[in-house]
């Protein structure tokens, strides 16, 4: 009888092998170079999930983390390489604070303002990629990636020369502008846990429910996968992928607004860029460009960001080895093919 | 008897599913081989056993009465044994020659002996008949001249039995005549030839045996001087097969599509559809007859809208319709069947569930302000299924992963089943087998008898004769002649497609 495994169970367990994978190599590393392996990682365990505080700091890098990943698997789903989601996600973060710091108005009004102002932005800066190929079939990831470094200069610019005096960092948002919040603070022995993981996870929702259940989603996903059957089927492309283009820049505006309104309550002067949007193209990647995959993948993510910054402190392994371990999961799971075509391999000899 | 190549009993299963099943092939010396089966009948996996892509659990191979075992296809290749490719694999950019001794080069002191290398070619060439050009670069040349550089591949490789996989699917009537030509050449100089197709016209014309599978399993193997097409047929799919496509007379009322004076470039900007003028009626089926090229593509693209034409005027029941969007152009009354299913046809990695709505997923009961209405996709898609006989595990399944006649089928039910006044078919058969394409002309001249029309666009004549009422020939962009099946032949069919004018075309069957 057929017992193969099914797709989905193969699906579910690519991605957990390639972490997996990933520790298995990372421990080979650590002992070549002299650490403790069973210390490093029980350190990097403990500063995830070892006190509240922590898992507070871990909800809060998770909660761009979800957007940015979003940001990147849809525009994917579009077949559309979004490298572009840095870029989008300064401009939103820019965006939220300049409403948050400008207007004096009602919380109800004020947040959900600067929240809309940061997606709108996002959505604005992916939208000239996406004109460009819908139009003139400029590829989308030149486009993204010149215009990352046009974001991060014109937000310095103007953050030193419209929102401060030639200052490197703006005043904090107004209190009717911010995701923080002293009672989540207060649970999480004052990490800097704010009301954003909400914003993200209802993205997720939003992200599944308008590509799985919608006619527009039918549309996109049917771009994504064979625009000339779209077209045949009398789907407007070029439209399509225009919009993906600003779905997927808002995703990223909104990962801004997260940074902006909740984490710092400021936005600053950056030398470079900050990773996030890099990090979404992992952590969709790993995710496997859905909602769900996105939610989990980031936390993963979040994790190890947070926390690595135990392991030196508390075993003595220097970060940059967990910046390796986090290059290898990501490419394992690039090279998912590989273990696909072992599980694969596995499941015939079940059969036998 | 002198067999170069048996395959004796081979058994090839994939997790329990049987592929092969006892399965004996015999190739002479000096002979065409055919081996005949529908499309999944196992054709393609016994003649991977034999290149030593799979291992089979069963069975013995012998070589020139030595049993061997080849187990991959460089050993094939030691053996002599040489395969020309369905999809072709070539390098586009490389030249013939280079394609040619990819892997075997010619060099001396590290360096590729591209004149020496060229030489052979050439001389390999000159002696089958290919006429192929040495320094011509693949994507210059035409598709059959590809197919020969394949040939030549196996040649130069020094193969001694060539294994043709289905090699006229992409070739025009024309360039099917040169390669049967060439079949014959190769045998004279004392090759042996295995001939994997499902066309029995072609069987007949140049095999000297065939072997019958069926469902995997061997049905027998018969002299082609002893049998006949029907035999064959019945052989193949197991009962009788309707050649003649059984119609009613056609009964056509007003003009339902009018084309006048059409103008189409194509995407180099080449006028390829040069003041087309073309008028289909309701209740009959015009067939448009020509050699590939000739703008039938870019003439169904820009009347469904999927390609901008220049000029011209084309009306659906009186109704303008010239360059509207495909939308447009299908919710004014047009149903379209691609000429290639799997790049306009399909979303492949949808199920077909979902393929079954795909131009009319916007639209209720399907989905309702914006969001889809699954439960009612997916029993339309239930419907159409049982109605047109889609073999599928069920309708969840993505299109991808159902065999070429069965995606066929299903697009077939999706613009049958919305009754359009025009139903336009572009090479609806291509690579189906015997059953299908029955039940698809049947299907076509239903939607006749129901008052409607239909145009054809086949580049197979036999397709063209036995379906239509009337047939429109195109030759360089243009209609240059109508004719009555009934008073038409292949040989006049064939002259006009090659630009003849209809009297001389007449006078030259006279004489």
């Amino acid at each position: 009888m057929k017992v193969r495994m099914s797709k989905r169970l193969i699906g579910l367990l690519t991605p957990i092998i390639a972490v997996l994978l990933g520790i298995i190599v990372g421990t080979i590393i650590m002992l070549a170079s002299g650490y403790d392996p069973v210390a490093a990682y029980s350190a990097l365990w403990n500063g995830a999930f070892g006190e509240i505080y922590y898992t507070g700091e871990v909800i809060r890098q998770v909660t761009p983390y979800i957007l940015a990943g979003l940001a990147v698997a849809f525009a994917f789903r579009v077949g559309l390489f979004n490298i572009g989601v840095e870029g989008q996600f300064l401009v939103g973060w820019l965006a939220a604070v300049w409403v948050g710091i400008s207007f004096d108005l009602p919380k109800i009004i004020h947040l959900p303002l600067a929240i809309i102002a940061a997606a709108v932005a996002g959505a604005l800066w992916a939208f000239i990629p996406g004109l460009l190929k819908a139009r003139l079939r400029v590829h989308e990831v030149i486009v993204t990636i010149m215009l990352n470094y046009t974001a991060l200069h014109v937000s310095n610019y103007i953050i030193k020369n419209v929102l401060t005096d030639h200052k490197d960092k703006t005043g904090l948002v107004k209190d009717s502008a911010t995701l923080r919040s002293e009672w989540l603070q207060g649970i999480t022995d004052y990490s800097r846990l704010h009301w954003g993981i909400i914003v993200a996870i209802i993205c997720c929702f939003i992200m599944w429910f308008l590509l799985e259940r919608t006619t527009r989603g039918f549309e996109l996903r049917a771009v994504g996968f064979n625009q000339h059957a779209a077209q045949y089927a009398g789907m407007n492309v070029n439209r399509n992928i225009i919009l993906s283009m600003v779905i997927s820049g808002a995703f990223a505006g909104l990962a801004g607004a997260m940074e902006g309104l909740g984490t710092f309550g400021y936005v600053t002067v950056k030398g470079g860029f900050t990773g996030v949007g890099f990090d979404g193209i992992a952590i969709a990647l790993l995710g496997g460009n859905s909602a769900l995959g996105v939610f989990f993948s980031a936390i993963l993510f979040g994790a190890l960001k947070v926390g690595a910054l135990n392991m030196p402190l508390e075993a003595g392994v220097p970060n940059e080895l967990v910046d390796i371990i986090i290059a290898l999961i990501v490419f394992f799971v690039a090279s998912s093919y590989i273990i696909r075509k072992l599980l694969d391999r596995f499941g015939k000899k079940e059969v036998k | 008897m002198d067999y170069v190549i048996e395959m004796l009993n081979i058994r090839k299963e994939f997790n329990g599913f049987v592929a092969n099943d006892n399965i004996t092939l015999q190739l002479k010396k000096g002979e065409i081989h055919a081996l005949l089966g529908e499309n999944g009948a196992g054709k393609s996996t016994l003649m991977n056993v034999l290149f030593g892509l799979y291992q089979p659990e069963q069975g013995e191979i012998r070589v020139k009465g030595k049993p061997v075992k080849i187990t991959d296809p460089n050993v094939a290749n030691d053996l002599g044994i040489g395969m020309v490719h369905q999809h072709f694999m070539l390098v586009d950019v490389f030249s013939v020659t280079e394609n040619i001794i990819l892997g075997r080069e010619i060099t001396s002191k590290g360096r590729i002996d591209i004149k020496k290398a060229e030489q052979e070619v050439r001389e390999i060439s000159e002696r089958y008949g290919l006429a192929v050009d040495p320094q011509a670069k693949i994507s210059d040349i035409s598709v059959g001249m590809q197919q020969r550089v394949e040939i030549l591949k196996t040649l130069y490789r020094g193969a001694e039995i060539l294994i043709f996989d289905e090699p006229t699917a992409v070739l025009t009537p024309q360039e099917i005549k040169e390669l049967i030509q060439i079949m014959k050449t190769l045998i004279k100089e004392g090759k042996s030839i295995i001939l994997i197709t499902h066309k029995l016209k072609e069987i007949m014309e140049v095999a000297d045996r065939c072997t019958v599978i069926r469902k995997g399993k061997g049905i027998g193997t018969v002299n082609v001087s002893e049998t006949n097409p029907d035999e064959l047929a019945r052989m193949m799919v197991g009962h009788d097969v309707v050649f003649k496509v059984d119609k009613k007379p056609a009964k056509p009322d007003q003009n339902v599509l009018e084309v006048k004076d059409l103008v189409v470039k194509d995407s180099r900007g080449v006028t390829v559809v040069n003041g087309l003028d073309l008028d289909v009626r309701a209740g009959e089926i015009v067939g448009i007859a020509g050699v590939d090229g000739n703008g039938q593509s870019e003439f169904i693209e820009a009347i469904t809208g999927l390609r901008k034409a220049d000029s011209g005027n084309v009306k659906l029941n009186g109704k303008d319709i010239f360059n509207l969007t495909p939308r447009k152009v299908k919710e004014s009354g047009v149903g379209h069947i691609p000429q290639d299913r799997h790049k306009h046809g399909l979303v492949l990695n949808f199920p077909i569930g979902e393929n079954m709505v795909l131009q009319n997923y916007y639209k209720q009961p399907y989905s309702k302000r914006g969001i889809l209405n699954f439960k009612n996709i997916y029993q339309q898609a239930r419907k159409l299924i049982g109605e047109f006989d889609v073999r599928t595990p069920n309708e969840y399944v993505l299109a991808r992963a159902l065999s070429g006649g069965n995606q066929q089928k299903a697009i077939i039910g999706r613009e049958v089943d919305d009754n359009p006044d025009l139903l336009i078919a572009a090479q609806p058969t291509r690579g189906l087998d015997v059953g299908a394409i029955e039940f698809i002309h049947k299907r076509l001249i239903e939607q006749r008898d129901n008052g409607k029309a239909v145009l054809l666009v086949s580049f197979e004549l036999d397709e063209i004769m036995n379906v239509s009422d009337r047939i429109a020939v195109i030759y360089e962009g243009k209609i240059v002649a109508v004719v009555d099946p009934k008073e038409t032949d292949e040989q006049e069919l064939g002259l006009l497609m090659a630009g003849s004018s209809r009297k001389k075309a007449g006078e030259s069957t006279n004489v």
